[in-house]
């Protein structure tokens, strides 16, 4: 078994005794793509409810984390616990069935579906309709569940179009909607600001800060305005490990990652 | 300007019209023409051409089911055709009476599509841990291993000689071998097999399959279980396969291993593709030309100083020449050409708008 190796600063109360409590633990993760470790032994657990930070520079390990989290990838070695069970070698699809939602940092949309269907589809996945022959009709629960979440993420006037003929950020709180269908009780979020405009990322920020309390996050963000004001706690990662995890405040005013982020012409504020 | 996509890779779930407005005017006209033409018809035409049409559209539609919805092209569709009529011989009653179990129809139809799909879905399952070529030769080795097999077992499928006298039942007492009857049968059958794969392609299961198709990926990440998805798809497609190879049986009114052999499992493909993949009309279309070029093979060849058995010589040909110009069949082509007959009304009339 592999030593609780927490950091001191670790805010979670309680990570050091059983894993009963925590939405997330990760214990050891560590994945290799051939000889070279995209991560490296990380151990990070998330409270329920609790919405986390992730930095880190480029090629940090922070997305292929994300994979491992939800199953795209199976780690080389380490454990997944996901409200308790342990979900290592489970399929995607069964973490996504518990609860687990994620979303893509480069956008992975039906682009020749509408934004309707595209939401549709994410409600049927997490419901049991998904071997269903039979048509929906207009008042069916999902395509309603569906319309309230294109309400949720601003497309309710683009949702008949065809997603690979939205824009850029509207293409972005599509990804973002996908990841809320059905009901969602952890949510990896990859870089959802990237290439988002302010008007766009201020949106975003609204959406993740309104989200129900119950609902906890990872969000991987290279803004650390957007990462430190939707987040109540930080994970740095440089070169597939963690190397400081702390409250939000505690990051800000840390030397070292003042140095790396805001002093490197990073911030605007 | 854009050129309109006649053919959306999806169609939305939730289509607030009446079925009737949806169906567009040129369907209507096709139906009547369908169900008219036996008046100009000779029986030739009707139980031949056309039935064999419905039959061959029925089997390279659960193809296009598959390949256009699912991505996934099977070699196994005739062998999967060909099984129900087979199961079809040998639980009711054939020339063969040593072998053939002599059941009612009630029983031995039901059967007939049970066993069809137990056997897509276990294939299915073998398939479907492959991708693109694998696919298509891992099916094609099953569909040659059941070949071989009905030809040397002789217990069950009794063997080369196969099941001849296989009639449909006489039910309400027509004789649906009867050239019009029959037509009216298959005709019936295919449309609804194609009503069905309309249907289908907008109901959850049919987005599904076209999302695993596309971006099988994320379709994991909304929950769905891709694997399953696609053995299902292998299922549901044996339906319309079981039911072109039931009526196929009938209408030749025996079933041997040369049915269900290698080239016919790949002329499936080939009704398929020169049809169109893209839509379930296409292998219908396809699937006409086929029995079009197959039948009058004779005049045509011995027109250009060929023998007859030189058939697939121009079948041959004219695959080769879909997929060079138009990878999306004989309805691909339909479609480019009215884009190109839309944008010539929009340059004259619009003008430099
Ligand atoms: N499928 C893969 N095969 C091989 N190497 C990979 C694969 N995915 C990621 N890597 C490598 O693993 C390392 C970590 O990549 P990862 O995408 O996790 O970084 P990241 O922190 O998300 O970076 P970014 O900020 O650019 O998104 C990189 O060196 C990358 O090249
Ligand atoms: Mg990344």
């Amino acid at each position: 078994m592999n030593a609780p190796v927490v950091s001191s600063r670790m805010n979670v109360p309680g990570a050091g005794n059983a894993s009963s409590g925590n939405a997330l633990e990760l214990r050891g993760i560590t994945k290799m793509f051939g000889a070279l470790a995209a991560i490296s032994d990380v151990t990070l657990s998330v409270k329920p409810g609790e919405r986390r930070a992730v930095l880190g520079s480029n090629g940090a390990g922070k997305t292929t984390l994300f994979n491992c989290i939800t199953g795209d990838f199976l780690p080389t070695a380490g454990l997944v616990r996901f409200f308790g069970e342990d979900v290592t070698v489970f399929p995607p699809h069964e973490r996504i069935r518990r609860g687990l939602r994620r979303t893509y940092q480069i956008s992975s949309l039906f682009t020749g579906l509408s934004v309707m269907d595209n939401v549709y589809l994410a409600c049927c996945g997490v419901s049991r309709n998904r071997f269903s022959l039979v048509r929906p009709r207009p008042d069916d629960a999902l395509v309603q569940a569906a319309e309230i979440l294109v309400e949720a993420v601003h497309l309710t006037a683009d949702k008949d179009r065809l997603v690979g003929e939205l824009a850029y950020g509207q293409q972005r709180q599509l990804e973002v909607a996908l990841a809320l269908s059905g009901a969602p009780r952890f949510v990896l979020f990859d870089e959802p600001a990237a290439g988002l405009s302010p008007t766009e990322r201020a949106e975003l920020v609204t959406i993740l800060t309104s989200l129900p309390a119950h609902i906890g996050f990872i969000i991987i963000e290279h803004d650390m305005d957007v990462a430190l004001r939707v987040a109540d706690s930080v994970t740095m990662m440089h070169n597939g490990r963690i190397f400081k995890e702390g409250r939000s405040d505690e990051i800000e005013s840390d030397p070292e990652v003042q140095e790396l982020y805001l002093g490197g012409g990073h911030a605007h504020h | 300007m854009s050129v309109a996509d006649q053919a959306p890779r999806f169609a939305s779930p939730v289509d607030q019209r009446m079925w009737s407005e949806r169906i567009p005017a040129p369907w209507w006209i096709l139906g009547l023409i369908l169900l008219l033409l036996p008046i100009v018809a000779n029986n030739f035409w009707l139980f031949q051409i056309m039935g064999w049409t419905f039959i061959l559209g029925m089997i390279g539609l659960s193809l296009m089911f598959l390949a256009g919805y699912g991505g996934m092209v099977s070699l196994l569709q005739m062998s999967i055709a060909g099984l129900a009529g087979y199961m079809v011989a040998i639980l009711g009653p054939s020339g063969a009476a040593n072998v053939s179990l002599g059941l009612s129809w009630w029983i031995v139809l039901p059967a007939a599509f049970l066993i069809a799909a137990l056997f897509a879905t276990m294939c299915g399952a073998l398939a479907v841990r492959t991708d693109g070529i694998y696919t298509i030769m891992i099916t094609l080795a099953i569909a040659a291993a059941f070949f071989y097999f009905t030809r040397q077992n002789y217990s069950i499928f009794n063997g080369y000689s196969g099941f001849n006298l296989v009639l449909p039942p006489k039910l309400f007492g027509v004789n649906w071998r009867d050239p019009l009857p029959f037509y009216y049968l298959s005709l019936a059958c295919a449309a609804l097999c194609y009503g069905a794969v309309v249907y289908l392609a907008r109901s959850p299961f049919g987005l599904a399959l076209q999302g695993v198709r596309d971006n099988p990926r994320r379709m994991a990440a909304l929950g769905f279980n891709v694997t399953a998805h696609r053995v299902a798809a292998y299922a549901l497609a044996s339906v319309f396969a079981s039911t072109g190879g039931i009526l196929l049986v009938w209408q030749n009114a025996q079933i041997a291993p040369g049915t269900i052999g290698i080239s016919s499992a790949i002329d499936v493909l080939v009704v398929a593709v020169v049809g169109g993949m893209r839509r379930p009309l296409g292998p219908f279309i396809g699937a006409f030309i086929y029995v079009l070029l197959q039948v009058f093979s004779t005049d045509i060849l011995g027109f250009f100083g060929f023998s007859a058995d030189r058939f697939k010589l121009i079948i041959g040909i004219g695959f080769l020449a879909i997929v060079l110009f138009s990878p999306d069949g004989v309805l691909g082509l339909w479609d480019r050409w009215r884009a190109r007959m839309a944008a010539r009304k929009a340059a004259t009339t619009g003008g430099g708008a």
